[in-house]
């Protein structure tokens, strides 16, 4: 199929206003008679509220209003369990809860006020591990539940205690991983202003989900949706994380915005973004695999257990995706899962691109490996002894046969893309000197969009103006992965028109579409096909006025470059002109797109079904030197293969391919929120590093395009799988190199020559 | 508490300022001159989201006094496009997609701008040397040092 648009390396249609500083992103913003907000958070991981005192706060310079809890309609929101207080009433159960907020003439006096306020607390014995949450009369952070359990999956397939009767060999490790911070670059902000053009309170700001949000706000204030309003600016970075605490600072705004009768506007600094913001859930990962001298798996059981924190968020679907992904994409005959969320008084933790993925894949790829070791096989033999072929049924069941499977594909080209094979036999051999190499690779499948969490479904509007001119909008939002390009290239395709005359409109609640949530790497695939399904509606239109006004046939017009041409190639035409007669004709020159999943299935109690309608698959390759002397660890080449479906946009694909992996260098290497009995230790980039610029090994992407039935053009998912490989391949390498397997991330260097981390806190 | 008076160049053009002794640059930029192109990211020097030229020298300028920096040329974002269109890198910076969520971007710009201007052909290393106090979360860099090439060789060339 020839694309005029699609498939091509378009310029994204916000980059002007983003170099020229002219995007406004939250805190850019300005309203007449704007207050600033701050918030008092408790340094108690722990602690019963006996009293909180804002007298003094009151009498502040500049202070329009001090509140508690007993200010805010309806205290509690989630979106999955609504146990997430908007401010800490009776209790706290992390260290950065909320207890009071004031709003103030300028952000210093806020600041200023927020000091004086006097709170005496009880403390409470905390608990900080999972593994004890879980135990027989462990300390129950809510009161109101049976234990801390926030969510148990199971799945169960065959008969593990068979499976692992017919194996030669049975490895059971176990694998950790760690709190990680999401780090966007811009901290949270939003502004709140009441009573604007008939809404109660409109919200402005950096938010991933402006429906979530909306959802948050109006039930704390009790009020009904459509008197919230949310408007999306521009974003600087989320990756999941300005979902629940850009949902709390919007709804504290939104009451002390209704309080005083002036918009709220609120911005964190980057310590306040540390101490208040979610976290990526660590997990406690148990494997037992059984497997035939041959190297043929025979039996799964598996024991994940997720670190959920102060509040449940969204630990309940971010488990279910690790029980299904749990195996690797292996076919076993005999599996056993069961993933486990439980309350600690440890931050809280989210959404984080990725979401329940890279835990399990680190522990199942990096068990591969020791496996293949073990049989004294090669990691590539290994895996392609038991990957997932066409037609392949996963461990809860799902035959693989309505898109293609490429395992294989994606695996071969990451080989070729980094030399593997040569290298790999290389490093294989007796390295002189204290510098090794080593390379290693990780391979994944990964469900798209969300599955069977939620109805999967969004909408879309297109407009075409008199002058040909044509409005886009979405439900799903902008988040920085290029989501506005993409769009307006499938409407430029599907319209023929040059790719300027297409306007990518911000989200704005009032008008837009209630789509979701732009989560789950579900952008492109869900709401490109609701965009398409606007523009083809709209196109049908234009085909059947010409058809009539030209005495043609439908089949023989065609929209292309801005014209309507016949059969012959000749210009009947401007688009411009064209739609402006049917505008003028009163032809409705707007459609409405819609775009439903298709069908999907999950039993909770054997955990099977069809979890996910289509699934896109990647391989990555890590290529390290490790100095056994110092114990130094670099990444010198990776190779990262995904096959998307179809890449919308190349040049778009290769940078969430670019940043995917470097988020993964970090998780993989680097990153590790260091927690002191639920008390974040550092919370700057001095304290919490994250990949700079030197820290960038040689990264060769590789798009693999396998059209999926049921994706817009083809097109299915790709910011997600980008990171979830990398941690994984990184360790197989540094095995490879060095020949010490490293169990638990990050794979800092003192774990590779010491065995011990020789900071303080560090595991 | 008693403002003092600082005169700057920024963009070129003239401003005489009343500045309390502890304000940052930063908020003088984006407080008093209302140039939010400039971003504040951490507030400690660490992630360059905040980097403006000052007498050609990329700074953090969450980092700098404006009083520090009295009769100083500055250089934000907003100067970079000029009447006869955007500047090489910013140009760049949007033909090699090397800009995600944005946030970083001026900061980035400026960082090297100020490369550009003492070594108009910089290897690749001499770029990420440059480029190492600007933390990206989005884009892995890799289009940032293509873009950084491309405009060098324009500029160059």
């Amino acid at each position: 199929m020839a694309f005029k648009h699609v498939n091509k390396g378009v310029k994204r249609v916000d980059a002007y206003e983003k170099v020229t500083g002219k995007a406004k992103f939250g805190a850019d913003l300005e309203f007449a008679n704007m207050l600033q907000a701050k918030v008092l958070r408790t340094e108690y991981p722990h602690a019963k509220i006996l009293n909180i005192d804002t007298s003094e706060a009151e009498k502040m310079p500049g202070v329009k209003g001090v509140f508690t809890a007993r200010d805010i309609p309806n205290n509690l929101f989630g979106v999955i369990v609504q146990d997430q207080q908007v401010l800490a009433e009776e209790k706290v159960v992390l260290a950065g809860d909320g207890v009071a907020m004031v709003a103030a003439e300028s952000e210093k006096e806020a600041a200023a006020a927020i000091e004086k306020i006097r709170v005496d607390y009880e403390e409470l014995e905390g608990v900080f591990d999972p593994l004890d949450a879980r135990q027989e009369g462990a300390l129950k952070l809510h009161p109101e539940k049976d234990d801390n359990q926030v969510i148990h999956h199971p799945l169960r397939k065959g008969d593990v205690a068979q499976g692992f009767a017919e194996a030669d060999l049975i490895l059971e490790r176990e694998y950790t991983t760690q709190f990680i911070e999401h780090s966007y670059l811009e901290p949270e902000a939003v502004v709140v202003v009441p009573n604007e053009e008939n809404h109660l309170v409109s919200v402005y700001g950096s938010i991933q989900n402006p429906y979530a949000t909306r959802n948050a706000v109006s039930s704390v204030l009790e009020v009904e949706l459509a008197e919230v309003r949310v408007i999306q600016n521009h974003i600087g970075g989320s990756f999941g994380g300005k979902d629940e605490v850009v949902s709390a600072m919007a709804a504290r705004a939104a009451v002390m915005a209704l309080a005083t009768g002036r918009p709220v506007k609120m911005v964190n600094s980057r310590e306040e973004s540390f101490t208040e913001s979610y976290k990526r859930h660590p997990y406690h990962l148990k494997y037992k695999l059984g497997a035939t001298k041959e190297g043929k798996l025979t039996a799964m059981e598996i024991e994940a257990v997720a670190d959920s924190g102060g509040y449940a968020c969204q630990t309940p679907f971010v488990t279910w995706r690790s029980v299904v992904q749990a195996t690797g994409p292996y076919e076993v005959a005999n599996v056993k899962t069961d993933t486990y969320g439980y309350y600690t008084n440890n931050p809280y933790t989210g959404a984080m691109r990725g979401y329940g993925s890279p835990q399990v894949i680190f522990a199942q790829e990096s068990l591969m490996d020791e496996l293949a070791e073990e049989l004294e096989i090669s990691p590539v033999e290994l895996r392609k002894k038991n990957m997932y072929q066409q037609g392949s049924v996963t461990a809860s069941g799902q035959k693989l046969d309505r898109h293609t499977v490429s395992l294989n594909e994606v695996m071969n080209k990451a080989m070729e893309a980094i030399d593997y094979k040569k290298k790999y036999e290389q490093y294989s051999k007796k390295q002189p000197g204290d510098k090794k190499r080593g390379i290693g690779l990780s391979i994944s499948f990964r469900g798209c969009s969300l599955g069977a969490e939620a109805i999967d479904a969004a909408a879309s509007v297109i407009q075409i103006n008199k002058d040909g001119s044509v409005a886009v909008y979405s439900g799903l939002a902008e988040n920085g992965q290029g989501l506005k390009t993409i769009f307006s290239q499938i409407a430029a395709e599907i319209l023929g028109v040059p790719m300027n005359e297409v306007e990518f409109k911000e989200l704005d609640t009032s008008f837009t579409p209630d789509s979701g949530s732009t989560v789950a790497s579900r952008a492109t695939l869900i709401g490109g096909n609701a965009v398409k399904d606007a523009a083809e509606k709209l196109k049908q239109r234009i085909i059947d006025f010409s058809a009539d006004k030209y005495d043609l046939s439908a089949e023989e017009l065609a929209l292309k470059d801005g014209f309507l041409y016949d059969g012959q190639g000749n210009r009947l035409a401007t688009f411009a002109d064209l739609t402006g007669e049917m505008g003028n004709s009163g032809i409705l020159m707007s459609a409405y797109g819609w775009y439903k999943s298709p069908p999907i299935s999950w039993d909770e109690e054997k955990g099977c079904g069809n979890p996910y309608f289509t699934y896109v698959y990647g391989c990555q390759i890590a290529e390290v030197e490790v100095d056994t002397g110092t114990g130094e660890l670099s990444v010198i080449n990776m190779a990262a293969a995904h096959d998307v479906g179809r890449a919308i946009n190349p040049e778009n694909v290769k940078g969430q391919i670019y940043g995917g992996v470097m988020m993964g260098l970090g998780y993989g290497i680097m990153e590790e929120l260091e927690l002191k009995d639920g008390v974040i230790q550092g919370t700057n980039f001095h304290d919490y590093m994250i990949p700079t610029i030197k820290d960038m090994p040689d990264i060769k992407p590789v798009i693999v395009e396998n059209p999926d039935p049921d994706g817009p053009f083809g097109a299915k998912s790709i910011g997600e799988p980008t990171l979830e490989l990398g941690s994984a391949a990184i360790a197989n390498a540094v095995a490879h190199a060095s020949g010490k397997r490293i169990r638990s991330l990050p794979l800092n260097l003192e774990r590779v020559l010491i065995g011990r981390a020789l900071h303080k806190g560090g595991k | 508490m008693a403002k003092l008076d600082v005169e700057l160049k920024v963009n070129g053009e003239d401003y005489k300022l009343q500045v309390g002794s502890q304000e940052r640059l930063l908020d003088t930029i984006r407080e008093q001159l209302k140039l939010t192109g400039t971003k504040e990211g951490c507030s400690v020097g660490e992630c360059g989201a905040c980097t403006v030229i000052v007498d050609d020298q990329a700074v953090n300028s969450c980092m700098v006094l404006t009083a520090q920096v009295d009769g100083s040329k500055i250089i934000t974002v907003e100067g970079l496009e000029s009447k006869s269109g955007l500047h090489p890198l910013q140009k760049a910076f949007i033909e090699k997609q090397a800009v995600q969520c944005g946030f970083c971007t001026p900061g980035m710009l400026m960082s090297a701008l100020a490369l550009l201007n003492t070594n108009p052909e910089p290897s690749k290393e001499e770029i990420k040397t440059a480029l190492e106090g600007n933390l990206c979360r989005c884009t892995g860099y890799q289009q940032i040092i293509d873009a950084v090439e491309m405009a060098a060789e324009e500029w160059g060339g």
